[in-house]
């Protein structure tokens, strides 16, 4: 073990990386999204073994791969509110439901809202609000739903804010599945739009429809992209440097005019928002929502991934999400065996490597240093 | 005696009245009333636990006096946030040093600049609107990018970020820690971090700015520095609030020295003269026994 750490420190990635001129980096990355954009395809063996789909039952391997995308999305919304900002929230399921009803409460035909919108105008059978159209909508209720879960929950810290964030989550679920008249209750909503393109001319099927998968994960990788580029323009810009100044001293940085909660506040209002845009993705992809889908436990898998990845570096965050997402579907042969692995591994992480996988540095060292901390804290007694 | 002064320098600044503040039995703060005067180098001295970092607070936000106000510029900012303050412009470093320790010191001084800056989350995420014209310095080294930039202007993030870069960099120098500027503060020699926390109180462009024990653990010839740090912050037309232990370095540099001790004032005036004030000594070396 210690020998593989070591060569992998001298390979020391990161350093070439950063220190790699610019057309290095833009071939290596051309090269890695041509990869991602090939992956529904890939056929070759070896390198198929990494396909789902290999043995019967195996889930589909586009269905599979934009699961992991949109994943990978919450991941990139979570680590703004949990890795930038340093708020833990436990109720993020909460902002991916919104995101996925407020899809299917003005988009899908069925759904009681664009009923009563039909009734109350006179609007003809079947009107529903475009898909384009609520994609704004979706985002400005994420937004709202964050500044109102924010606005009074964020003058606590650390576990406080934790538990009131998890009773969030619950609220949002648990009020999908009782409101009865507004969301169809257990019984879910069903046609939910999927995005515009051309239809299929032989089977007049949509352009984005259950068998061709693929389209689903290119859409979903473009707007995985989109957002990163989005969110790595925030981290480096007054807005991230005053996040890490809240989360390394918030009393200096008050002091210092950063308005912690005006900060924070943003950060959750965006964690929200990037949350709602993975929930319309899967919400759209499958067709249908319903309240069974948005239990409290995935929201503990989002904040396992961005933690295990390492909270605070996007391509952690990322990485978290591919194995979380990725592992327990490739290895569905193990079945029953799986959330033991998963438990195990889990607790491994946090053991050997607790500012995870590919961790930020700063917060690798802001571990380390209240490690320290706490070991001379306890040899003075 | 403070008419007298009054009427020698400039207008008042930051006006402390008649303050109190008590937590819970404990009176931190007695009836404290002074002023600081545009331009001037105040000290606020006293012994251990007389109430100095407590009165700081009081002015900073941390704390809410709990009777009386303090004015600043002629406006109120007991109770206020402390961002707010900072806005208004008084800033202040701390007796045992926060900085950011994770940030380069360039970093943390950016943190300050940023109090005077105005990009805001969208501008940060679109890099859009709005669009402002800078000096040729700013702009970018990329051809088609300048003649972009000239003809269009760039975007308020961009010249927020590279004039903050260049007034960082530039209070690094004034400050004597430009040649660590892409050090972590952590890792910073503890003189540097001292001046780190003045260069990074400085950036938020304060009219006040408050030094809390800047000396502490400096030997002689690196408070003879500080000293001349102080008067060069003086001569750039900052006021300077001052709390220290060390009454050279207080006698050296101040104009005017006000004298806590039990969180009450009991002396007020040029350094000649407190330095020869009875009670001064006294709270200072302790009552003579044979005192009347």
């Amino acid at each position: 073990m210690p020998e593989i750490s070591e060569l992998w420190k001298s390979v020391n990635l990161r350093e070439r990386w950063e220190t790699a001129p610019t057309w290095v980096r833009m071939i290596v990355s051309g090269i890695l999204l041509a990869i991602a954009i090939y992956l529904p395809f890939l056929n070759v063996l070896p390198f198929a073994y990494i396909r789902t789909d290999l043995s019967t039952g195996g889930s589909d391997w586009s269905g599979v791969l934009t699961t992991i995308v949109i994943y990978m999305i919450v991941a990139t919304g979570l680590n703004v509110v949990i890795g930038m900002a340093g708020l833990l929230d436990l109720g993020y399921v909460g902002f991916y439901a919104i995101g996925a009803y407020s899809l299917a409460l003005f988009g899908s035909p069925d759904s009681p809202v664009t009923h009563w919108f039909a009734d109350k105008f006179g609007l003809s059978e079947g009107w529903s609000v475009p898909f384009v159209a609520c994609v704004p909508i979706a985002i400005a209720i994420a937004l709202a739903a964050g500044v109102v879960l924010g606005a009074p929950t964020l003058r606590l810290r650390g576990d406080y804010l934790a538990i009131v964030t998890m009773g969030f989550g619950e609220i949002i679920r648990i009020i999908s599945r009782n409101a009865n008249g507004l969301t169809n209750g257990p019984n879910g909503i069903t046609n939910v739009p999927t995005p515009p393109g051309p239809k299929d001319p032989d089977t007049g099927q949509p352009f984005f429809n259950p068998i061709d998968g693929y389209r689903w994960y290119w859409l979903c990788l473009a707007v995985l992209i989109l957002l990163i580029w989005l969110v790595r323009r925030l981290e480096y810009s007054r807005v991230g440097r005053s996040w890490l100044a809240i989360r390394e001293d918030e009393d200096a940085a008050a002091v210092m005019g950063v308005s912690g909660f005006k900060y924070k506040l943003w950060a959750f209002a965006i964690g929200a928002a990037v949350g709602a845009i993975a929930g319309l993705l899967f919400g759209s992809k499958q067709t249908f929502v319903e309240p069974t889908g948005f239990a409290l436990n995935l929201s503990f898998l989002f904040v396992a991934m961005v933690v295990i990845g390492g909270s605070g570096n996007m391509v952690g965050a990322l990485f978290g999400a591919f194995l979380i997402t990725y592992l327990p579907e490739r290895f569905r042969g193990l079945s029953d065996w799986r959330p033991f692995c998963f438990g195990v591994a889990l607790v491994l992480v946090m053991i050997l490597r607790p500012q995870g996988l590919i961790p930020n540095r700063r917060r690798a060292r802001e571990l380390e240093d209240r490690r320290l901390e706490a070991e001379e804290v306890a040899t003075d007694d | 005696m403070t008419d007298t002064l009054e009427s020698q320098a400039g207008e008042v600044l930051l006006e402390v009245d008649h303050v109190t503040l008590r937590f819970g039995g404990v009176v931190a703060l007695n009836d404290v009333d002074f002023h600081i005067k545009k331009g001037e180098i105040l000290g606020l001295i006293g012994p251990n636990g007389a109430g100095k970092t407590t009165c700081f607070n009081a002015m900073t936000g941390v704390y809410r006096p709990t009777e009386g106000e303090i004015r600043f510029d002629g406006q109120q900012i007991s109770g206020r946030k402390p961002h707010h303050i900072t806005a208004l412009g008084i800033a202040r470093t701390f007796q045992n040093i926060r900085l950011f320790p994770e940030m380069t010191a360039l970093e943390n001084v950016m943190v300050g600049t940023d109090a005077r800056h105005k990009t805001s989350v969208l501008g940060a995420l679109f890099k859009v609107w709005p669009r402002v014209r800078v000096d040729d310095v700013d702009l970018p080294r990329n051809r088609v990018k300048r003649a972009f930039s000239q003809t269009f202007g760039v975007s308020r993030h961009y010249a927020e970020e590279r004039a903050g870069r260049r007034v960082a960099m530039g209070l690094l120098r004034f400050v004597g820690v430009a040649d660590r500027a892409n050090e972590l503060a952590k890792n910073l020699p503890y003189g540097y971090q001292r001046r780190l926390e003045i260069a990074r109180a400085m950036a938020t462009e304060p009219k006040l700015l408050c030094l809390d024990e800047p000396a502490a653990g400096f030997n002689p010839a690196e408070k003879e520095e500080l000293m001349g740090l102080i008067r060069k912050i003086r001569d750039r037309g900052l006021t300077v609030l001052l709390i220290e232990h060390d009454m050279r370095l207080v006698m050296g540099v101040t104009d005017r020295i006000v004298v806590l001790e039990f969180g009450t004032k009991i002396a007020d005036g040029v350094p000649s003269e407190v330095a020869r004030n009875p009670k001064v000594i006294a709270a200072y070396l302790g009552e003579p026994d044979d005192a009347a």
